[in-house]
């Protein structure tokens, strides 16, 4: 290349007829890989109630609560998605993995009560 | 000396379009030339030592890893290191590997970042549009391994979280072709197109003494012929068994500083590559206690700024006595003001930009100084607070009987 001014013109010429390299959401949505920490999906059947993704959450997101009876334990698991930090501590520290977190990344309310989630 | 009435002086900031963070230059002019430059940072303060001291340190290591946003992994990588240490455990050749290829990632990516926004500052919008469409791509290969874009929250005590699979080294090294074949362009047009060289050739000088006396890092100390990289200094992870380059330049100014980020790319490319293929086998991460025992522990790491430094002090609990975070930025900042002495108003932006200022990182403790009363005086947490009531309290506003809702869930 040669010394002197206005160097990328002809590269930014050459873009104007190359497809947008942006991709114009909601109209188009961005691919995400399966392992994208996203929104945790939680599974009764094989829980505990242990509640060490409780203790081992940085922001207080999570609770495992007990709303069956002390003989016939029903779990519940409450998060709070407006505190959740994504950082998918609670899907390693699970002892029986019956957390897991999946790509769901489109989690906005209207309102905070409706960030909080039962599942 | 000339007359003090020929001198205006202009505060920049807290808020202000040229950069995207809050901090307060004051400026002072005359005519267009800086003659003394005041650097206010101080208000981003958000109180994550604090928060780390209340926490295990498993949680901890998540705060700390948004110390910053752009250098995640860093910090998280100086904290993991140090808790290990003080812990005594050795993690896997295979998890050392793993930190390195995500550090040399998320250098690229920082770097890219840098070239951007320096573009922008300058006026060099084309620049700054491809650099950041370039850096998408780096993204897109830490999100795929950690996890998300930003926090990529691979690190753990005691190693790492994910592998990286033969499928996802393949796709690295196609990704990695494309970043160069771009970045050699780059390099290309740093060099050679003449206004960039105009514009940031002189300006924002700092010598070779200047650099170390004023303790600075990262590629600003290396723009200045200062040969400081704590990979090769103090190699930690896997950095003793890769090739590790240092670049340096000797053009001492901003110019030097492009120079020597868009040549560290390269280096990083190639670092990436050489891990890639030369990774061993074994486990991720080793078995962690979750009490820590107490001692106390320094750690240091390269990050894409400069030197990173971790104090941990551990008391025998599951959570830490005092943590404490210099981030590369707040070395830079006291060379700023003899950077901006000298040159004209205009440059300000681009002289501020040069160090690549993260002006959360920095912001640790607070200091208040009263200039017209010449008081100068560190002030503790609950005599700041009381402050804060009393100047609202003046104001017709009662703070002192709000008392903060009790989150529930």
């Amino acid at each position: 290349m040669k010394k002197g001014p206005g160097k990328i013109a002809g590269f930014a010429l050459e873009h104007v007829f190359k497809k947008p390299a942006t991709i114009q959401y909601p109209f188009g949505k961005l691919k995400l890989e399966e392992s994208y920490r996203g929104k945790i999906e939680y599974d009764a059947e094989t829980c505990i109630g242990c509640n060490i993704c409780a203790r081992d959450c940085p922001a207080g997101a999570i609770k495992v609560v007990n709303v069956g009876t002390k003989e016939e334990k029903s779990f519940q698991c409450r998060l709070d998605v407006g505190h959740c930090i994504f950082c998918a501590q609670c899907v390693d520290s699970c002892p029986k993995k019956c957390l897991h977190f999946s790509p769901n990344i489109e989690l906005a309310a209207f309102s905070r009560d409706n960030l909080k989630v039962t599942m | 000396m000339s007359d003090n009435s020929k001198r205006i002086t202009i505060p920049i900031g807290p808020q202000h379009p040229a950069l995207k963070e809050p901090g307060c230059f004051t400026i002072t002019l005359e005519g267009e030339k800086v003659v003394n430059a005041v650097v206010g940072v101080g208000y981003n303060h958000r109180g994550l030592e604090k928060a780390c001291e209340s926490r295990t340190y498993i949680q901890d290591l998540y705060i700390i890893e948004r110390v910053c946003g752009i250098c995640s992994h860093t910090h998280s990588t100086a904290f993991c290191q140090g808790v290990e240490e003080l812990v005594g455990v050795e993690i896997s050749p295979r998890a050392k590997f793993i930190r390195v290829i995500m550090a040399e990632l998320e250098r690229l990516h920082s770097h890219l970042l840098w070239l951007g926004v320096a573009a922008h500052e300058i006026g060099f919008d084309t620049l700054f549009m491809y650099s950041w469409r370039d850096r998408e791509l780096v993204l897109d290969m830490l999100a795929m391994l950690g996890g998300n874009r930003v926090n990529y929250g691979i690190n753990t005590l005691g190693g790492v979280r994910r592998d990286i699979t033969p499928e996802m080294k393949e796709l690295i090294h196609k990704t990695l072709n494309i970043v160069e074949e771009q970045n050699k362009y780059y390099i290309d047009l740093a060099l050679h197109e003449t206004t960039l060289a105009a514009r940031l050739s002189g300006i924002g000088k700092l010598s070779h003494e200047d650099a170390i006396k004023y303790g600075a890092v990262g590629p600003v100390a290396r723009a200045s012929m200062v040969k400081d990289d704590i990979r090769v200094s103090e190699p930690y992870a896997a950095y003793d068994q890769i090739p590790v380059k240092v670049v340096t330049d000797d053009h001492c100014d901003v110019f030097g500083r492009a120079v020597v980020r868009v040549l560290e790319i390269m280096e990083s490319i190639s670092m990436i590559r050489f891990a890639l293929d030369n990774m061993p086998d074994g486990d991720l991460a080793v078995k962690f206690p979750r009490k820590v025992p107490a001692g106390e522990v320094f750690s240091r790491t390269e990050a894409p700024r400069g030197e990173d430094t971790h104090y941990i002090r551990g008391n025998g609990t599951d959570k830490p006595d005092r943590v404490r975070v210099r981030a590369a930025s707040e070395a830079n900042w006291h060379g700023m003001q003899h950077m901006l002495e000298g040159d004209y108003l205009a440059d300000v932006p681009i002289i501020i930009a040069a160090i690549d200022p993260c002006y959360s990182c920095t912001d640790r403790a607070f200091i208040v100084k009263d200039l017209d009363h010449g008081d100068q005086r560190v002030w503790d947490w609950q005599s700041l607070k009381r402050y804060s009531v009393d100047w609202y309290k003046k104001r017709g506003f009662d703070a002192s009987k709000i008392k903060l809702a009790e989150r529930r869930i």
